[in-house]
């Protein structure tokens, strides 16, 4: 009989339930809402509208969609993750005593808010994002592989599943965001905390790395006709250089965390502290990965900030060229950095002067970006909108942010520094400063092209003041924290240091961006409330100047009526310009034939799959993992011998759609 | 409409044109993708060569004339591979079939000898679990072998497609996929021949 229970469950039971009383009430709290939802979805007959119109859609614009809202979801679950950081920080001085949660659930609840900010918030934000807006821009129908789309999604959203799995039951990874062995090997972390941390990642990083196969080969195959290299707008440049790091540094990923697996599955030795077993190698595979990592987060980034700041001038990008150069420089170099996280291994002082000027170096690339926004704005007719705002709190954040990190790359002033706060500010300013602040400003811009009504301006310049104001708060103390010798990770210290103060202020900052999400969320609601105030009717809602804008708001399934065909850099901003001086009338179209993708539900199935491998291979349930594994292959051959996967629009019925969208257009 | 069945012209043009199209691009760009995934374990084994914790190195354990025969018979595999694709240019199915089979056996055939390398050396009490320089030395042959297997499933799917489809557009797309595939595990083979059997009886 025990043994039957054994085989079943693996090493599940009972006593993994959660036990401190803040995980308790959270997942009480999540259950019961998980529950109301899937019993209203019932209820209102939801389901099979889901099931039709998103889960088995295979169009990019609603795979993007999906991915900005569990992107969202697990933003404010991060930031809750961050607010109790900082509660026990403000709590853990030692003449106060308090202790708001335990060492362990500390421990965990740092590594969740790391490894869900990187990989499920910013990553999720940027593959939605790209999602949304690449194809419209190069003038194309869709990505290259629809299908594949969407299974790099559900395997993003099995990942995600995982992570939060871990807080029902098991608990999560105490080893941090990057799980540094010999801690998260089997002889210090026997629980199944850190298996959750390696299948979530390993799942959502196999996605990361199918979207980035999927979307080079859209720009290198599916630009619209007359679109050159040269001609390409430069957030596609951005991600066309993004993908190649996620192509070249993602493998490393799956390598070495499947060596950290098979370490805690099999019994080897990779990384443990005995039998042969190489903890730096671990850390030297994962860097080289993870330096990559935070470049593929920000130079898309780069690249919305450089479509926002040309549209919002009223002016064609300053430096174009000057761009892509720096973009490629900041790709090469950004895999020949990765030993500045651990200057302290001790590798002597050639080799860390190497890496330490080859870390400078990147901030010449870096700041050629920096006065090639300044001088596209320098002159221009500049609006104030509100990503704007964000691009300008950008600027400052993010330049604080490069300044302390070319100071942590002098290898005699790490040595002082390595593992503070400091560091923890330095990341957090570039991180929330560039990455953050840019998806933020690109769902503001872009929102309208998707749901077809803009965002409520006021709220969002709400948002952005407290975000930034917030920042600073929180971020600047850490500086200061760091300095004086608080490292990173720490949840009690002594009295006498006197550091609670300086944690009560970054604790308020951390409230004031918690007020900005607040801010946002009412945004969201306010706009939705007030549609019909805000509509987008002319598909042009901010003068842009690129593809995207050309197409009618929402942007029809199809994409385009017909294929356009391009002759410059700003191909939209050049046709109105010629309309306006010529005076005539855009010509009316030859339409052709369409054909599209049909929708389909092997996506969420196969990554279904692929998730109970996971979750056997996470609780010793070697049964549940084959039969995930047979299922995944066998959907897979049924997929692959699917050759009738595209069905037809004729041209007749996409003059139909056009002209009823060119009337509403007209009717202005 | 891509259900149709392809003439012996079009075979021969429809398998030229794949090599420009998307879908050839993105199988590449996947096996290079691949190439670094072996590229990071080739890494962790060498600098994992002296982590025997006093158990064996490659010299005391390989069997040199055992892992050539091996290594002929997975280059004979991809040579008859390349013949097939010939084949399938002239869109001659009996022989396209008959290429496909001769290249499963032989890759069968090397899994087989690589499983009995394994089980000998764990019976000789050389497992994964002696010393990170064997974890290695397992896990890099061993991800070439989990993809030798994966290839053989593929050449059973895509030799019952040919047999019951012939040569339609997505057929011969899949085929081109498959044979560039078994040439890169060929490839990633001379590299573990060389570094890991060569070099460790130097």
């Amino acid at each position: 009989m025990n043994e039957l229970i054994n085989f079943v469950f693996g090493r599940l039971s009972l006593d993994y339930l959660p036990k401190d009383i803040i995980t308790q009430v959270t997942v009480v709290v999540i259950t019961v809402l998980g529950i109301a939802a899937v019993v209203a979805m019932f209820k209102f007959k939801l389901w099979k509208w889901v099931w039709k119109n998103w889960i088995t859609s295979l169009d990019a614009k609603k795979i993007g969609v999906m991915y900005l809202i569990v992107a969202g979801i697990m933003l404010i679950r991060g930031v809750a993750d961050a607010l109790m950081i900082r509660a026990q920080q403000v709590l853990g001085s030692g003449g106060s005593g308090g202790e708001f949660i335990s060492s362990d659930t500390f421990q965990q609840v740092f590594s969740a808010h790391g490894t869900i900010m990187i990989f499920f918030v910013a990553m999720g934000l940027m593959f939605g994002l790209i999602n949304l807006v690449l194809p419209l821009m190069l003038g194309a129908r869709d990505v290259a592989f629809p299908f594949l789309n969407s299974v790099s999604f559900w395997l993003f959203t099995m990942g995600m599943i995982l992570v939060n799995m871990s807080l029902i039951v098991g608990g999560f990874s105490i080893g941090g965001w990057l799980g540094y062995p010999p801690l998260t090997e089997l002889a210090y972390s026997p629980g199944p905390g850190v298996d959750y941390w390696i299948w979530a990642l390993q799942i959502a990083g196999i996605g990361s790395l199918l979207s980035g196969i999927n979307f080079l080969v859209t720009i290198l195959k599916h630009r619209a006709p007359g679109m050159t290299m040269m001609k390409m707008p430069i957030f596609a440049w951005s991600v066309l250089v993004m993908v190649l790091l996620v192509i070249f540094a993602f493998p490393i990923l799956t390598a070495t965390l499947g060596m950290l697996g098979l370490d805690r599955l099999m019994g080897m030795h990779f990384f443990t502290s005995d039998f042969g077993g190489n903890p730096m190698m671990y850390i030297n595979l994962i860097w080289a990965w993870g330096h990559p990592e935070v470049y593929i987060l920000v130079l898309p980034a780069f690249g919305i900030f450089s479509e926002i700041v040309a549209t919002y001038s009223r002016k064609k990008l300053f430096g174009y060229k000057t761009m892509v150069v720096a973009l490629f420089a900041i790709t090469f170099l950004s895999f020949t950095v990765w030993l500045h996280h651990f200057f302290t291994m001790g590798s002597g002082a050639n080799v860390n002067a190497f890496f330490g000027i080859t870390t400078m170096i990147i901030a010449i690339p870096t700041g050629v970006k920096i006065f090639n926004w300044l001088f596209t704005m320098y002159r221009g007719r500049i609006s104030f909108k509100s990503p704007m705002l964000w691009f300008l709190a950008f600027v400052i954040t993010f330049t604080i942010g490069g300044v302390t990190g070319v100071l942590l790359a002098v290898p005699g002033i790490d040595f002082q520094v390595h593992n503070s706060l400091f560091l923890v500010a330095h990341f957090h300013n570039v991180i929330i400063g560039g990455v953050v602040f840019g998806y933020l400003a690109a769902i503001t811009y872009w929102f309208p092209k998707i749901f077809g009504f803009k965002l409520n301006e006021r709220f969002g310049r709400y948002a952005a003041y407290c975000w930034t104001i917030g920042f600073m708060v929180a971020f600047l103390p850490l500086y200061a924290l760091g300095f004086m010798g608080a490292t990173r990770r720490l949840d009690h210290y002594d009295a006498s240091t006197g550091w609670q103060v300086l944690f009560v202020v970054a604790g308020i900052g951390v409230l004031i961006i918690a007020l900005g999400i607040f801010f946002q969320i009412l945004q969201l609601v306010v706009s939705i409330w007030q549609r019909k105030k805000n509509l987008d009717l002319t598909g042009d809602p901010w003068n842009g100047r690129t593809l995207e804008w050309s197409v009618p708001s929402p942007a029809p399934f199809y994409n385009f009526a017909v294929t356009p065909v391009v002759t410059s850099r700003d191909p939209f901003w050049e046709e109105k310009q010629r309309l306006k001086i010529s005076g005539e009338k855009s010509a009316k179209p030859e339409y052709k034939d369409i054909y599209l993708p049909k929708d389909s539900g092997m996506g969420i199935i196969i990554a279904g799959f692929g998730f109970l491998v996971c979750f056997g291979l996470i609780w010793h349930m070697w049964w549940l993992a084959v039969v995930g594994l047979i299922g995944a292959i066998v959907c897979i051959i049924i997929k692959t011998g699917d050759d009738d996967n595209e069905y037809k629009i004729t041209a007749a019925e996409i003059e139909l759609l056009d002209i009823s969208n060119r009337r509403k257009k007209a009717a202005l | 409409m891509s259900l149709r069945q392809l003439t012996v012209a079009e075979t021969g043009v429809q398998a030229e044109k794949l090599r420009q199209g998307p879908t050839a691009l993105g199988f590449w760009i996947y096996l290079m993708t691949d190439l670094i995934l072996f590229a990071s374990l080739f890494a962790t084994y060498i600098v994992l060569l002296h982590g025997t914790y006093g158990g064996p190195s490659g010299k005391d354990i390989f069997d040199m004339p055992f892992v050539l025969a091996e290594t002929i018979i997975l280059l004979t595999s991809s040579f008859v591979c390349g013949l097939t694709m010939i084949a399938l240019r002239k869109a001659n199915k009996q022989l396209v079939l008959v290429g496909l089979g001769v290249t499963f056996a032989l890759g069968a055939a090397f899994l087989a000898l690589e499983l009995y390398e394994f089980t000998n050396l764990v019976i000789d009490g050389h497992s994964w679990q002696a010393s990170a320089y064997l974890s290695a030395f397992f896990t890099l042959v061993g991800t070439h072998g989990a993809h030798i297997a994966v290839g053989l499933l593929w050449i059973l799917v895509i030799a019952w497609q040919v047999f019951r489809r012939g040569f339609t557009k997505g057929v011969v797309r899949r085929l081109t996929s498959f044979s560039l595939f078994w040439h890169f595990l060929d490839l990633v083979w001379i590299f573990i021949f060389t570094i890991v059997y060569l070099m460790g009886v130097i």
